[in-house]
């Protein structure tokens, strides 16, 4: 296990090195002067020869890199275009708003638990039929179409929810109202989601020998499917979310745009529109840690539950 | 039996069609996605046909309207008709959809193979290739791109490209490894056939299926990801109607007129349940076991 736990971490770094340098790459060997881009076309020689020399510019692209991941490893993640602020400070200013809106997406996704094992128990009855189609087609809805109907009617319409903004962070009342409609948005496809998976695997499980023994035992039903069966479950559902952090913070970024709601999203599409490279750098970085870091916990959270993991991955 | 085996294979890829489409009738879910999906490629190609008003005809006087006999799905704020665009956007979607997700299936599955047949070596580079795309956010990479290159119809299919190949890729792989060790591959390399010829012939032809179903669930993301650029003005460059642009007018207009974004919702949603049924009803036919592409 422990091997494993180090092989895995040391893997991730590796990938996200890999990613870093590939967007670092690609950012640089765009055709034409980033200092021309950045600063537009109205500054003047030295204005730009000054902020070359100021972002090292002016040598060759490894040299550039390296100074990058130096600046990286040091918690240096360069300066905001604008402001000249360390863009970490501003990318850690944001990070929670946008933590909370994924977290409580994930918990609020649970749901989908119960649902999947009430289905998988009575299999092929009524209940399992219709959510099984409802599930079908909410699972691949785009967040942009849920976001934006539920802002039309709920906000616009019936004026229950708030149009804009995270709320008063010191009211967490009036904070959490501002968080309903956009956890829906993201966590409504995944209800269906580990709903469908869970009621996959619980029928499978259902069948294994050690339930059939637990049965024989004459434990009673609710032991036997929360002890025995609902256990083993739930693991690819855990799996799933770590792998699918990417995913969900893809829909995280219209959520937040649909809504107007502060967070990583928001600041990345504003700082995209004024092309304020190191801070486009600085938000896709810190994402690309969670998502790797995600996928990593996952399939250490999946190795630690199940030891089968560790040969097949090995 | 490793014969038989093999004509199996190939029986697969030749009778794949009828069997497949008639089973896919017989349930009404797939029949239903079916349906969509087709009536969706019949509106794309024959769009001109089927909208009643040219897509970027201005009519001021008759802007922000609702639904009407003149207009069924109403007007934007430049007296478009919303259902004409509607139509034409279906164009750019399923062109993006199409053209894309074809592009990444060719370039996933020659890696996959690669790597699933290849040395290990090489399978260590190319998966560390595929873990390292997946390790970004699809949108955010998006706008990353879009920045560097410019917004166009080219920049979002290359977009999809990058980020799904390795989907594709994985799956590829996996079906590889496990027909690696099989009996009539085995025996083909005995007989002294290459490797390109092994995969081209014996190993891709058992993939389709596998490859098909996630392919059809791909497609609503892929879709979503066009509107989604569009909609934050990152896509496809206006007047060309695109579901996404459309879907902007409507936040934008949210408060003088909620028709342009309830219509243009439709097709997005239509269009998902379409895809996904028909996913869902082809991974019962080929394989009850696949795993949603991770």
């Amino acid at each position: 296990m422990i091997i494993y736990t180090i092989k895995r971490v040391l893997l991730a770094l590796l990938i996200m090195a890999c990613a870093v340098s590939t967007m670092f790459v690609m950012i640089h060997a765009v055709p034409g002067d980033p200092a021309n881009v950045m600063l537009g076309p109205r500054a003047t020689p030295e204005i730009k020869e000054a902020l070359r020399a100021r972002l090292h510019l002016d040598q060759p692209l490894s040299t550039q890199l390296f100074y990058f991941f130096k600046g990286l490893i040091s918690g240096n993640f360069g300066f905001d275009l604008r402001s000249n602020r360390p863009v970490l400070d501003i990318v850690l200013e944001q990070l929670p708003h946008t933590f909370i809106l994924v977290s409580s997406a994930l918990i609020v996704s649970t749901l989908g638990i119960p649902v999947g094992c009430y289905a998988a128990i009575n299999r092929n009855g009524k209940f399992d039929r219709i959510v099984g189609a409802i599930s079908v087609s909410i699972i691949a809805m785009p967040a942009i179409v849920v976001g934006l109907y539920l802002l039309l009617f709920f906000s616009v319409e019936l004026r229950a929810f708030p149009v804009i903004g995270a709320g008063d962070s010191d009211d967490w009342l009036d904070y959490l109202w501002h968080l309903t409609l956009p956890v829906i948005t993201i966590s409504i496809a995944w209800i269906g989601y580990i709903s469908r998976l869970v009621r996959a695997s619980m029928i499978e499980v259902l069948s294994q020998n050690h339930v059939l023994m637990a049965r024989a035992f004459g434990l009673p039903e609710a032991r036997v499917m929360s002890r025995y069966a609902l256990r083993i479950a739930v693991l690819p559902s855990i799996t799933m979310m770590g792998v699918s952090v990417a995913f969900i913070l893809s829909s995280t970024v219209i959520t937040e745009i649909i809504f107007a709601r502060p967070g990583l999203g928001s600041l990345l599409y504003e700082s995209v529109l004024s092309r304020n490279y190191p801070l486009v750098m600085g938000t896709v970085l810190v994402s690309t840690i969670f998502i790797v870091g995600g996928t990593t916990i996952a399939d250490l959270i999946n190795a630690a539950l199940d030891p089968r993991a560790l040969k097949e991955n090995d | 039996m490793a014969l038989d085996q093999k004509k199996e294979a190939q029986n697969f890829s030749d009778g794949l069609s009828s069997a497949v489409i008639y089973r896919l009738v017989k349930d009404p879910m797939g029949l239903v996605g079916l349906l969509i999906v087709v009536s969706f490629v019949v509106i794309a190609i024959f769009a001109d046909f089927f909208a009643p008003y040219d897509p970027s005809k201005l009519d001021i006087l008759n802007k922000l309207q609702g639904p009407s006999a003149d207009h069924l799905f109403g007007t934007d704020q430049l007296g478009r008709d919303t259902l004409s665009r509607l139509i034409h956007g279906t164009q750019i979607a399923l062109m993006v959809a199409g053209v894309s997700i074809g592009l990444a299936v060719l370039i996933g599955s020659i890696l996959g193979a690669i790597a699933g047949y290849g040395p290990n070596w090489l399978d260590f580079v190319i998966m560390l290739l595929f873990d390292m795309v997946r390790s970004y956010p699809v949108i955010m990479f998006a706008l990353a791109v879009v920045v560097l290159f410019g917004p166009s119809l080219l920049t979002i299919m290359a977009i999809i490209v990058a980020t799904s190949f390795p989907t594709y890729g994985r799956l590829m792989r996996t079906q590889t490894q496990s027909l690696r060790q099989a009996e009539y591959i085995l025996s083909a390399r005995a007989l002294g056939l290459g490797m390109p010829r092994i995969l081209v012939r014996h190993v891709i032809p058992n993939t389709i299926g596998p490859i098909l179903i996630v392919a059809s669930m791909d497609v609503p993301f892929v879709i979503a990801l066009e509107a989604g650029l569009s909609f934050l003005g990152l896509g496809v460059r206006p007047p060309t109607p695109s579901w996404g642009s459309i879907l902007n007018d409507g936040y934008t207009y949210i408060r003088n007129s909620k028709w342009i974004l309830i219509s243009a919702g439709i097709p997005l949603i239509l269009v998902t349940i379409g895809f996904t049924f028909l996913g869902e009803q082809l991974r019962d036919i080929f394989d009850p076991k696949i795993d949603r592409g991770s």
